[in-house]
C-alpha cells in the first residue's frame, strides 16, 4: 500500500491527509514537531485571552484520527533523504515515504534587529509560541509593559491579546498608517482609530532601532529608529510578518526560493515530493496572487488539490476568487475581488464610512467598463457565495452597489445602511460626471 | 443567583462592591430564616432591590466604558466560569437551594397555618399581588423574575452592539414577569368561592407543563365557562396549532430563546456558563435517546392521567376513554406515517430504530390500556403522573436542569430533558424553514461557535465543511454568530430548498460557479 507522509499537521496538510482519505485507501502519516493533534493556528489568540482552551481549538475529535486511519508521528524532520525516499528525525529515528507532501508552514520574520535573540523577545506563530508568552506575560505584574514590531494582522493580534490582560502596549508599525500597503487609506485610518480607542500606543512610522538587553540578557527596553526613544519593556513582539519554514531543506535538493518551489500541480523539482500551504512559493504568480500565500484558505485548497492529484486525478491548483477576513479588535473585516491599497491604472475605489467610526467599505471599480472588481468591508458582513457569482458574472459596479443588500449578511434586526452607501455612491458619481 | 464571587484580582472595585451589595439582599433572606423582621415589607424591598441592583451594579463594572464587542476574556481563566473552585461552590449552593425548595420547603417557613421565616418575609409582596400568603413557589418565582429581570440587563449590556441579541432578551423578561409571574398572581385575585381558575401561566405549554391537562386542572377551567373553557382551548391550540405553525416558520428559537421561563433564565443567569456544554459525539448520542425517552414518558404520563379522569365522568369532558385513547393511537400513529413518508431518507439509523421503537412501546401501552380495560397502565396513572413530576419536573428540570449551570452549562434540562424541546427539535429538524446559514469558506476553524454553544452543538463541525447547521437541538440564540470572529454564521429563515446543502465548492479549488449556480 502507498505510503503518504505529510510534514506539518496544520490546515494544509490536515486538509489533504483528509481528502486523501476520503478518495483512497492508501496509509498516511502526518508527522508534526508542534503538537500531537491538529489545531486551529489562527484561535492561539483566544487561548491567551482566555476565551477558549487548547482543546477546544481541535477541529476534530481525537478519535477521529485512527478512526479514519490517519497516522500521528510527533518529531522534527532534519533531513529529507529524496533518493532513498526517507526522513530522518531529529531522534535518529527514520520513516520510509512512496510520496511526501510538505506542509510546513511559516516562521516569524526577523530582520537581523540587534537584541532579536534576547529574553523576553519572540514571535507570535506557533503552539511553542503561545507557552512563551504565557510565561513572558501572564499578567501586568511580571510584564508591566511590551512592545510589538510590525503592523500586520499577527501584530494587532497581539496587541488585542496583551490588552486583554491589561497589559500596556507599544505598537510600532512601519508605515504611516496600519497595514497600509493592504488596506487604502480610509480604512487603514478608521482602523488606527480603533487600536488607540482601545487604549494602545500607536506609533506610526517608526521602525526598530534594537532591543537593549539587562544584566541577564532580557530584554528590557526597544529604541525606535526615527526618534532614538527608550521604551522599557519585558516583552517585544516580533510581528513583522512571516517566511516559508524552509531552513532544514537547504540542503536536501529540493529547489527553493524564498519558499519551496512549486508548479501548479504543486510539485516539487524532485518526483514524489508536493508542497503546499505557506510554504509554497508558485513559480509564477496566479492572477493578482502572491508567488506566497500564507493564507488559512489556500492552505485549505491547496490541501484539497494534491489530494486530487496524489489520488490519481491530476489537479491544478486553481483558486476562485480571491477572499479573505480578519477582526481588528472588535471590527471585522471580509474582502472579496481585489481591492488594492491604492488604486492600480484603470481602477477607482468608492469609499464610505458610517459616521460611528467603526463601518465602511471600499469598493473597486475598472474605470474604463464600469467593471466591480472587489470589495472590502469593514463592520458589516457580506455574504461570499453572492459575491463569488457577481465577480464570475462580471457585474458593474452600478448593478452591485443596487443591489448590495442581497449580499447583506449581519445578524437579524441589525441596522440596514445600504440605502446611505447607494445615496454616497451615486453623488459620488455625479461629482465625478 | 451567585454573583460570580470571582478570584479578587480579576474583580475591579465596583464589581467588588456589586458582589457585596448583592451578597447582602442575600444574606437579609437568609437572615430571616432566624429573625423575624418586624416590617417585612421593607426588608423584602432592601433585600431585592440590593440583589438586582447588586447584579446591574456588576454589569456596570463589567462593561461600561468598554468599546462594544464580544466580552468573552478570562471566561476559561476565572474559576466560578471553567469549574474551578468557585463554580463549584456555586453549583453547590444552588443545587442545594433547589433540593429544599422541592423537598423540605419547610426549612424555609413554608407553613399551611402561617409562613415563617423566608416564606414568612415574602408575604407582603404575595398579599399585595394575589391577595394570599406566600408559598414555596412564590419566594422563588420572585426570585426567578429578579434574576432574569437583572442578569437580562447584563446581557443586554454585554451585547449592547447585537439586536437580535437584545430583543431577545427583552421579550424573556416580558414574558417572564408578566405571563409567568404577574398575570397568574393577579388573576388570583379573581377567584372567589363559587369561581376558581388554577395558577396558569398561558405561555408554559404541554408538555414542558406537564400538569397542563391534570383532572384538577381541566374541571375548574370547565367549571369557570367562558374564561375557563377559553384557557383550555388556548391551551390546546398552542400544543397543536399555534407552536406548529411558528416553529415552521422561525424554528424553535421562537420559545426556547424568545418566550420560554427555562430558556429565560438560562439565557441570563446562566449565560456565564453556556461554555460548559459538552461538545463531544457521545454526549449528542446520550443526548437523542434521553430527550426523546422524556418525551416518550411525558405522552405515556400524560395520556395515562387524561384517560383515568375521562373514565370516571365522560359525560363532563364530551369525550370518552375510548374515544380519547383511540384518538391518541390514530394521531400517533398518523404523525409516525407523514414523517416516515416524507423524511425517512433524513433520518439516520438510529433515529429510525428509535421511532419505530417508541411507535411500538406507545401504542403497545395504549392498547393494553384500550383492551383490558382496565385502570392500569402497567402503573397506576396516578404514581405515573407523581414518579414524572419527582424525577422530570424536580431532579431533572429544577436540581440538575439550574443547580448544575455552573459544571455542565445553562441548558443541560433544555438539551437532555424538555419535552416540548423535544417535539419542537424534531419539528425543526425536519419542519421548519429556520437554518443557521454558513457563509461560504470564510470559517477558520477556530471553534467559538462550538464553544459558546449552551446546547453543546459542534457548530464548528459544519461551518468548516461549508454546510448550514440544521439541528433539533438549536435554540436559536445567535451567541454561534455572535462570537464568530469571521462573520461566518447568521439566523435566517428561508425557503426548505438547499437548507442543508453544503457550498463546497466556494471551500476549495477551481471554483465552477456556474454548476453552483444551476444547482440552486
Amino acid at each position: 500500500m502507498e505510503h503518504i507522509v505529510i510534514i506539518g499537521n496544520g490546515i494544509s496538510g490536515v486538509t489533504a491527509a483528509r481528502h486523501i482519505r476520503k478518495h483512497s485507501d492508501k496509509k498516511i502519516t502526518i508527522v508534526s514537531a508542534e503538537t500531537d493533534h491538529f489545531f486551529s493556528r489562527t484561535a492561539l489568540m483566544y487561548i491567551y485571552m482566555g476565551h477558549m482552551n487548547y482543546e477546544h481549538t481541535k477541529p476534530y475529535e481525537n478519535y477521529f484520527w485512527k478512526k479514519n486511519r490517519i497516522e500521528l508521528k510527533r518529531g522534527y524532520v532534519n533531513e529529507v533523504d529524496h533518493p532513498n525516499k526517507r526522513l530522518k528525525f531529529a531522534d535518529n529515528s527514520l520513516l520510509d515515504y512512496d510520496k511526501l507532501i510538505l506542509a510546513v508552514g511559516s516562521k516569524p520574520n526577523k530582520f537581523g534587529w540587534p537584541g532579536q535573540d534576547l529574553e523576553g523577545v519572540q514571535g507570535l506563530y506557533s503552539y511553542q509560541d503561545l507557552e512563551k508568552l504565557e510565561k513572558n506575560a501572564p499578567n501586568n505584574k511580571v510584564c508591566k509593559h511590551a512592545v510589538i514590531v510590525g503592523g500586520g494582522l499577527i501584530g494587532i493580534e497581539l496587541a488585542e491579546m496583551l490588552a486583554s490582560r491589561a497589559i500596556p502596549v507599544t505598537f510600532l508599525v512601519r508605515e504611516k498608517s496600519f497595514w497600509n500597503g493592504v488596506l487604502p487609506d480610509g480604512e487603514s485610518a478608521m482602523i488606527n482609530r480603533h487600536i488607540k480607542n482601545h487604549h494602545i500606543d500607536l506609533r506610526l512610522a517608526s521602525n526598530l532601532r534594537e532591543i537593549i538587553a539587562d544584566e541577564n540578557g532580557r530584554a528590557k527596553a526597544a529604541v525606535i529608529d526615527e526618534t532614538g526613544e527608550e521604551i522599557a519593556c519585558d516583552v517585544v513582539g516580533l510581528t513583522a510578518g512571516v517566511s516559508p519554514n524552509v531552513n532544514f531543506l537547504k540542503e536536501s535538493g529540493i529547489e527553493l526560493g524564498r519558499g519551496i518551489k512549486v508548479n501548479r500541480m504543486l510539485e516539487t523539482n524532485i518526483e514524489d515530493i508536493y508542497a503546499i500551504g505557506d510554504c509554497a512559493e508558485q513559480h509564477e504568480p496566479i492572477g493578482n496572487r502572491r508567488p506566497i500565500e500564507a493564507v488559512w484558505y489556500t492552505g485549505r485548497m491547496m490541501g484539497e488539490t494534491v489530494a486530487q492529484t496524489i489520488c490519481g486525478n491530476p489537479t491544478e491548483y486553481n483558486p476562485g476568487h480571491w477572499f479573505n477576513s480578519a477582526k481588528f479588535f472588535d471590527i471585522e473585516y471580509q474582502t472579496y475581488g481585489w481591492v488594492f491599497s491604492k488604486p492600480r491604472e484603470n481602477e477607482s475605489h468608492f469609499h464610505w464610512k458610517h459616521e460611528d467610526d467603526t463601518k465602511c467599505i471600499t469598493v473597486c471599480t475598472e474605470t474604463s467598463s464600469g467593471k466591480f472588481l472587489g470589495i472590502n468591508t469593514f463592520g458589516i458582513r457580506m455574504r461570499h457565495e453572492i459575491f463569488d457569482r457577481w465577480l464570475t458574472e462580471e457585474r458593474s459596479t452600478d448593478y452591485v452597489m443596487q443591489h448590495l443588500r442581497q449580499a447583506n449578511f449581519d445578524p437579524e434586526f441589525y441596522k440596514h445602511f445600504e440605502s446611505q452607501i447607494l445615496s454616497a455612491y451615486s453623488q459620488q458619481q455625479i461629482v465625478n460626471a | 443567583m451567585s454573583l460570580t464571587g470571582d478570584a479578587s484580582n480579576y474583580l475591579n472595585p465596583t464589581q467588588k462592591i456589586a458582589t457585596v451589595i448583592g451578597l447582602a439582599g442575600l444574606g437579609i433572606i437568609f437572615f430571616s430564616l432566624f429573625h423575624e423582621f418586624a416590617n417585612k415589607a421593607l426588608w423584602l424591598t432592601i433585600a431585592l432591590a440590593a440583589i438586582g441592583g447588586g447584579i446591574v451594579l456588576f454589569a456596570k463594572g463589567s462593561y461600561s466604558g468598554k468599546l462594544e464587542g464580544i466580552k468573552n476574556h478570562g471566561v476559561w481563566i476565572k474559576s466560578v466560569s471553567s469549574r474551578g473552585f468557585w463554580g463549584w461552590v456555586a453549583g453547590i449552593s444552588l443545587t442545594g437551594f433547589y433540593v429544599i425548595l422541592y423537598f423540605y420547603e419547610g426549612l424555609l417557613g413554608a407553613n399551611a397555618d402561617g409562613n415563617t421565616g423566608i416564606v414568612a418575609l415574602f408575604d407582603p409582596l404575595s398579599k399585595f399581588l394575589s391577595g394570599n400568603p406566600a408559598s414555596q413557589w412564590f419566594v422563588y418565582g420572585t426570585l426567578y423574575t429578579v434574576a432574569i429581570l437583572a442578569f437580562g440587563i447584563k446581557f443586554i449590556w454585554k451585547y449592547r452592539h447585537n439586536r437580535y441579541e437584545q430583543l431577545r432578551t427583552v421579550s424573556v423578561m416580558f414574558f417572564q414577569t408578566a405571563f409567568a409571574f404577574l398575570i397568574p398572581e393577579l388573576m388570583a385575585r379573581l377567584n372567589s368561592d363559587d369561581f376558581s381558575l388554577p395558577y396558569n401561566d398561558l405561555k408554559n405549554m404541554w408538555p414542558l407543563n406537564y400538569y397542563a391537562f391534570d383532572g384538577w386542572r381541566v374541571d375548574q377551567f370547565i367549571n369557570a365557562e367562558t374564561i375557563g373553557l377559553a384557557f383550555l382551548i388556548f391551551a390546546v391550540l398552542s400544543v397543536f396549532v399555534i407552536s406548529p405553525i411558528l416553529t415552521y416558520k422561525y424554528g424553535k428559537r421562537w420559545y426556547c430563546s424568545w418566550v420560554c421561563g427555562c430558556g429565560g433564565l438560562a439565557e441570563t443567569a446562566g449565560d456565564s456558563f453556556r461554555q460548559l456544554s459538552d461538545k463531544r459525539m457521545v454526549a449528542w448520542k446520550v443526548e437523542r435517546w434521553v430527550i426523546h425517552s422524556v418525551l416518550v414518558f411525558s405522552v405515556v404520563m400524560t395520556t395515562a392521567v387524561v384517560s383515568t379522569y375521562l373514565g370516571y365522568d365522560s359525560e363532563k369532558y364530551w369525550l370518552t376513554k375510548d374515544m380519547f385513547l383511540i384518538g391518541v393511537a390514530v394521531f400517533l400513529g398518523l404523525l409516525f406515517a407523514v414523517i416516515w413518508y416524507y423524511k425517512r431518507e433524513e433520518l439516520a439509523k438510529d433515529a429510525r430504530y428509535g421511532a419505530i421503537g417508541y411507535l411500538v412501546i406507545v401504542l403497545g401501552l395504549i392498547g393494553i390500556h384500550y383492551f383490558s380495560n382496565s385502570s392500569l397502565f402497567l402503573f397506576e396513572a396516578g404514581d405515573l403522573r407523581s414518579f414524572y413530576g419527582f424525577l422530570i419536573g424536580a431532579i431533572f428540570s429544577g436540581v440538575i436542569g439550574t443547580g448544575f449551570y455552573p459544571i455542565f452549562g445553562n441548558r443541560v434540562w433544555c438539551r437532555m430533558g424538555c419535552p416540548m424541546a423535544g417535539i419542537l427539535g424534531i419539528q425543526q429538524r425536519l419542519f421548519s424553514k429556520f437554518r443557521i446559514t454558513t457563509n461560504g469558506g470564510q470559517c477558520i476553524s477556530c471553534g467559538n461557535c462550538s464553544t459558546y454553544c449552551e446546547m453543546g452543538i459542534d457548530v464548528r463541525s459544519y461551518a468548516q465543511k461549508g454546510e448550514n447547521i440544521v439541528r433539533a437541538s438549536c435554540v436559536g440564540c445567535g451567541i454561534c454568530s455572535a462570537v464568530c470572529p469571521r462573520g461566518v454564521l447568521k439566523l435566517e429563515n428561508g425557503p426548505l430548498e438547499g437548507r442543508i446543502d453544503g457550498n463546497q465548492v466556494l471551500l476549495g479549488n477551481d471554483v465552477d460557479l456556474m454548476s453552483l449556480v444551476n444547482g440552486k
